[in-house]
């Protein structure tokens, strides 16, 4: 059996691994799941705490691609040769497995390049014909840009107003200020994300948008540091839409997803045109294809798809309970041992409870850029910068932040190498 | 001793020299490292075609401070059309240290400015492609 029908039949050699018992260790080690983990740097293992950034990718995610190119090939949609009927399969299968995975329809699960074009494809479709001069669309200010410049730029061509939810000094969103703002009873939009890429906040969506929905409202979330690392449930959740990427879930990149309520969808004109997302086309005009064709126009990212597939395959099997529980304590850890370097200072929530494993920090006397650099001789890889969130770091007064962030391949260990890397670091620039 | 941050690079990140306001100016240039966030000033008095003295001002790492701190005593009394003419290799040459091409733009942003307060053209290119 190819890796591609073991995935596709959900039966990835994980599932044996078991485990989960009740009072058991919650160390998921599964490190040798990801080959790069094979990679030394000067003698020193890779100790990747970059995973906000991009996921590494397991055996069984490279494989199921691997295996689609070397075996099935062949373009979506339009063949009737049985090459081409294993292509369709595998296609739709990884979409099935996808839209489970975060309890969502597959009819009305579209596939899109990442988030920012998952979202581009709402601000462009649903936002230019549903926000007009005058209206309000009301983002929050922990967004990544991703979050922001789409919705700028659709309330600068329609004369609408954009607004920000606040953030508290914990780092958190103020559901009051929330209510507040849909009193005004104009906005027409609310965008936030589910867990913040540079707080590492754990937004309560769910509250959010039932306050939402009450006002008449159309919510948007941005789950691309969620889904990756918590049982997520958008249907439950709530969401009008709700958009995560490939990349960051462990699957490849070139792919994202979009979600959206069925009824929206059908009312939205097409965002790109072109092929595969016409029903017939004439000279005169075109009319569009169903759910979700409609959406993906040209040939679609298959392979990615695939990869994406056996990503949430292998995810379902680690049980996405128990990787929350792994990240939760590895970020308890985490903030307690950061603690120990002098001059450092986290942002937001303080509890590892009401956060994802995500640690943006600075340290006295040290530039991220610099922390970043010296933590690299230790084969530490993290992130400095403003981390696509640059509103959000002009209000938390810093210019840069470095940012750890954890995933399911992480472990005590190396949670230690970035501890002894700080602080060999601030030993170089002799403070 | 550290290839990068060696004791001369952090004692003019630590100590910059030429740092500050310079009023009366008759030059001025900003620039960000979009990189880091980084954003890096510069006030200039001219005196007889020459830069008279100079002040930078704003916030960076370590290669960008020291490489503008380390800039600024060669800069003074410079020919401004000797200034228009400086290259990137010049700058890295004075900085002394290798520098990797995502740490190019940080150790460019001191020269990038000033010969943006110079000629007025700010559009002088720091990346490595």
């Amino acid at each position: 059996m190819s890796t591609l029908e073991r995935s596709i039949q959900g039966t990835s050699p994980l599932a044996e691994r078991g485990g989960g018992r009740e009072g058991e260790s919650m160390r998921l080690n599964v490190r040798e799941d990801f080959p790069i983990f094979a990679r030394e740097f000067d003698g020193k293992p890779l100790t990747y705490l970059d995973s906000g950034a991009t996921s590494q990718k397991p055996r069984a995610v490279i494989e199921a691609m691997d295996a689609y190119y070397c075996e099935h090939n062949a373009n979506v949609h339009r063949g009737v040769y049985a090459l081409a009927q294993e292509a369709d399969a595998a296609y739709d299968d990884a979409r099935t497995k996808v839209a489970e995975f975060v309890g969502w329809e597959p009819k009305t699960t579209i596939f899109t390049k990442n988030v920012t074009e998952a979202i581009n494809l709402v601000a462009y479709s649903w936002g230019r014909a549903n926000v007009g001069a005058g209206d309000v669309v009301l983002t929050t200010q922990m967004e990544h840009h991703a979050n922001i410049v789409p919705w700028q730029q659709l309330c600068r061509e329609k004369g609408a107003q954009l607004r920000y939810l606040e953030v508290d000094e914990r780092g958190e969103l103020s559901l009051e200020q929330l209510d507040r703002e849909l009193e005004r009873g104009d906005v027409k939009l609310v965008a936030f994300t589910h867990v913040s890429n540079v707080l590492g906040t754990i937004v309560p969506v769910a509250e959010m948008t039932a306050r939402v929905r009450a006002a008449g409202a159309t919510s948007l979330i941005d789950g691309a540091q969620a889904v990756p690392h918590m049982a997520v449930d958008a249907q439950a959740i709530g969401a009008d839409f709700y958009a995560w990427t490939g990349h960051k879930a462990l699957g490849p990149t070139g792919i994202g997803v979009l979600h959206g309520r069925g009824e929206i969808l059908d009312e939205m004109p097409p965002f790109l045109t072109g092929g595969d997302m016409i029903a017939s086309v004439s000279f005169e005009g075109a009319t569009w294809n169903e759910l979700p064709f409609k959406f993906e126009a040209g040939t679609p990212p298959i392979a990615e798809a695939v990869g994406l597939g056996a990503a949430v395959d292998y995810l379902a099997a680690l049980d996405m309970q128990r990787v929350r529980s792994h990240e939760r304590d590895l970020t308890a850890y985490l903030i307690e041992r950061v603690r120990e370097v002098e001059g450092l200072h986290f942002v937001g929530p303080p509890e590892a409870e009401s956060r994802g494993g995500i640690l943006s920090f600075t340290i006295d006397g040290m530039h991220a850029h610099d922390i970043a650099e010296l933590a690299n001789r230790g084969g530490v890889c993290i992130r400095a910068g403003h981390h696509c969130a640059q509103p959000l770091m002009r209000s938390l007064g810093v210019a840069a932040t470095a940012r750890a962030s954890v995933g399911v391949y992480n472990e005590r260990e190396d949670v230690d190498a970035l501890i002894q890397a700080l602080n060999e670091g601030r030993k170089v620039f002799g403070l | 001793m550290d290839d990068l941050y060696r004791d001369y690079i952090l004692d003019h990140y630590k100590r910059p020299r030429n740092f500050g306001e310079l009023d009366p100016h008759d030059m001025e240039a900003l620039e960000h490292n979009p990189l880091c966030g980084d954003e890096l000033g510069v006030h200039i008095r001219v005196k007889d075609g020459k830069i008279e003295d100079l002040r930078f001002h704003g916030h960076g790492c370590a290669i960008s401070q020291a490489s503008a701190s380390i800039a600024s005593e060669e800069l003074v009394g410079m020919p401004l059309d000797q200034v228009a003419d400086l290259n990137a290799d010049w700058a890295i040459e004075l900085l002394g240290i290798p520098v990797s091409a995502t740490r190019r733009k940080c150790a460019l942003l001191g020269l990038k400015v000033v010969k943006g307060a110079v000629t007025g053209d700010n559009s002088w290119p720091v990346g490595s492609v």
